[in-house]
């Protein structure tokens, strides 16, 4: 049987409602932009079409989900289920931060009632990545839903239908491996279109892909570990820190392979000197190193590994480094050239504080009520 | 598996998909798309520009589109840039007393800034749902409204921040110069050229067959500042009428021959392109570099085939032993 247990206890809780409070705030908001265009609410513009919206809800957001993509690669691929534990929260996260990542492409579509054109095939552009990272990221999100059914069909019990799913689930696992890796890259091929207004140090052209796909990787076990440490601090599990250190050595791979391959790309594109330059992009790209090497010096240390504390601390500075480099490549350094400038308004980060705000309250409600959380004595 | 089984399997195969998205990521990337024979265009010549906005307010009246005001004088139309309600615009360089026209110092001159329609375009490339395209004959770059979901994709892939959407309204679309060829307009089917164009009192903005207007433009290159030189207007292959000028200092370099593969509406200035707000941009189209990574990643989707079979060959036998663990 699953060692799997819901948490149960009362959902309405002080924090769940402060939480509801900013989502309805982000609602309202979200009303206006329906009602009254995107104009009202958020501040992009012609140079700056693509706001928080966008690279925060949708860019980020799902480099940030990346927690189940991560994991799938690493216990289905390697390790036979050895971190069953840490596979349901991990996919629950996904699936949310997916959802609503697709949620939030949605809105910030300007002609959203349109949408469906993008999945008749009639209309696709094979040269586009937007194309790509649209279809892969909706059928992912199908994948996920498949992926975490098991989760609901044990809380109903129908086990015919668990056991008949179970029996093609490695596909979908595949799968669940495979359109990440797609997405994920293509959210970096995004970047090559845009040419000079993508700044130098963060400008790779073909190698958007290969670094977008590491910088998920690492937000992806980021998540796993930060998620799986803080759910065992706030709902009293036992430590699993020695299951999460092995995560941790993977996550140095990643770190190293994405910080050598950044700047060996640096020196092969002739912009090595830029990274002194002492301007913005040049401060930027230094915290962003910073944030790539910090976790590394932890995690390379097994006395600092062994430290549930200083792990957190990893992993929120992984996932940091991470969001900072999609963030300084999409938005902080983007130069669409002169006239032209963005800061999000009070209502557009509002409406990005909601939606973040539902997938708290959504995690917690699942939670609470689904059989995802692993019994502490067996992890 | 082994702690060493098991990372020496991960770092192998993990340094395999590393390697074969960066081989398909390196992979050679196309071309530039060439100048259409018979493509259609313009060439403004800012020298010859005296920032009467004739054309902005002619294009307006062409594609039915509201007047701009900010302030309380009503000069025709106060567009300071491309909008939802703008398609085609008047700016002006200054510097220091602005007192000379067409002087780098001290000087002042104007630049118009409207779709270039680019031999290849970066907004056509990127748009997911083909609702950017470009004419096979005449290389003008159209929109339509009706399949396009308004990812703005458009607008971050062009070089010239072109695309505009109408962010004021619930239903709005992207807005960009179609040479007032678009349904309902039709003047280039017709047989009429471009309403800014015709508009255009000086023959700053004059219209024409890309071929034309770059030997006319290459012509202008040749002539000695000072000599008198007799200008057309209208359209160069059969101009309205003719008037004399003398021949201001040109700078050497017709904008659109080369830029990012070319466009087929150029500029030639006496101030360099730089300080008029044209881009950085190199020969090579951006377009160019990313369709050729995206087609090498996902050329007949034979890459990803091959990875989900392996993938899920490998979750099938990693997972055959579980179900008794469970």
């Amino acid at each position: 049987m699953s060692a799997h247990k819901a948490l149960g206890g009362r959902i309405f809780t002080l924090p769940f409602m402060i939480l509801g409070i900013i989502a309805a705030i982000g609602i309202y908001y979200m009303a206006q932009r329906f009602i009254l265009g995107m104009g009202t609410v958020a501040n992009i513009n012609g140079g700056f079409p693509w706001g928080i919206w966008v690279v925060f809800d949708v860019v980020i957001g799902t480099g940030l989900a990346c927690g189940g993509y991560a994991l799938a690669f690493t216990v289905y691929l390697f390790n036979k289920g050895q971190y069953h534990p840490l596979v349901r929260p991990a996919l629950l996260a996904s699936l949310l931060g997916y959802a609503l990542g697709g949620f939030g492409a949605i809105f910030d579509m300007g002609r959203w009632w349109q949408f469906y054109n993008i999945v008749l095939p009639g209309n696709w552009n094979f040269n586009s990545a937007m194309l790509e990272v649209g279809l892969c990221v909706a059928l992912y999100i199908l994948v996920l839903i498949i992926e975490f059914a098991p989760v609901y069909l044990e809380k109903i019990g129908a086990k015919g239908l668990l056991k008949s799913l179970n029996k093609v689930m490695f596909f979908f696992i595949a799968l669940g491996v495979l359109l990440p890796t797609m997405h994920q890259s293509s959210l970096g091929s995004l970047l090559i279109a845009m040419g000079y207004k993508v700044d130098p140090l963060w400008q790779s052209l073909q190698f958007q892909p290969l670094l977008a796909v590491i910088s998920a990787l690492v937000m992806g076990y980021s998540i796993v570990i930060f998620e799986a440490s803080l759910s065992n601090v706030s709902f009293g599990g036992k430590s699993e820190t020695p299951l999460l250190s092995v995560l941790a050595k993977v996550a140095i791979g990643l770190l190293v392979a994405f910080v050598v391959i950044r700047m060996i790309i640096l020196m092969i594109q002739g912009k090595f000197g830029l990274i002194f330059a002492g301007d913005f992009s040049s401060l930027m790209f230094m915290l962003e190193m910073a944030l790539f090497i910090i976790p590394l010096f932890i995690l390379a240390s097994p006395a600092r590994r062994q430290n549930g504390g200083k792990l957190l601390i990893a992993a929120v500075s992984m996932l940091f480094s991470g969001a900072l480099y999609r963030f300084n490549a999409f938005l902080f350094t983007f130069d669409p050239g002169p006239g032209y400038s963005y800061f999000p308004s009070a209502s557009e980060i509002m409406v990005t504080l909601g939606i973040i705000a539902i997938e708290i309250m959504a995690y917690l409600v699942v939670v609470k009520t689904l059989p995802v959380l692993h019994s502490s004595e067996q992890a | 598996m082994k702690r060493r089984e098991f990372l020496k399997k991960s770092l192998s195969t993990g340094t395999a998909t590393l390697c074969t998205v960066a081989a398909a990521g390196s992979a050679e990337a196309r071309e530039n798309l060439k100048p259409k024979e018979d493509a259609i265009g313009m060439l403004y010549d800012s020298t010859l520009c005296v920032g009467c906005k004739a054309c902005v307010y002619k294009c307006k009246e062409v594609n039915g589109m509201p007047p701009v005001q900010e302030s309380e004088i009503y000069a025709w139309d106060e567009a300071r840039d491309l909008s939802g309600d703008t398609m085609n615009v008047i700016k002006i360089y200054q510097d220091g007393t602005a007192a000379v026209k067409d002087s780098e110092v001290d000087g002042f001159a104007f630049e118009k800034r409207s779709c270039m329609h680019c031999v290849d375009p970066g907004c056509v490339s990127v748009c997911p749902v083909t609702a950017m395209r470009q004419d096979p004959i005449t290389g003008i770059v159209t929109h339509h409204a009706d399949v396009c979901i308004g990812c703005r994709n458009c607008m971050v892939g062009c070089p010239y921040n072109v695309p505009q959407f109408e962010y004021d309204d619930a239903f709005g679309q992207i807005i960009k110069c179609q040479m007032c060829n678009q349904k309902g307009v039709e003047r280039i089917d017709k047989g009429m050229m471009t309403g800014c164009a015709e508009a255009c009192p000086t023959g700053a903005t004059l219209f024409g067959s890309r071929t034309e207007l770059m030997a006319e433009a290459k012509r202008r290159m040749d002539l000695k500042a000072g000599e008198i030189y007799n200008y057309p207007r209208g359209d160069v292959r059969t101009p309205d009428s003719f008037h004399e000028k003398e021949v201001p200092e040109y700078k050497k370099h017709i904008w659109g021959e080369t830029e990012a593969g070319g466009t087929n509406v150029l500029h030639i200035s006496s101030v360099s392109f730089d300080k008029l707000g044209m881009p950085p941009l190199g020969d090579r189209s951006a377009a160019s570099i990313a369709e050729g990574v995206q087609h090498s990643l996902y050329s007949y989707l034979a890459l990803p085939a091959v990875a989900l079979a392996g993938l899920a060959i490998t979750v099938r036998r990693n997972t055959d032993d579980k179900e008794e663990e469970l």
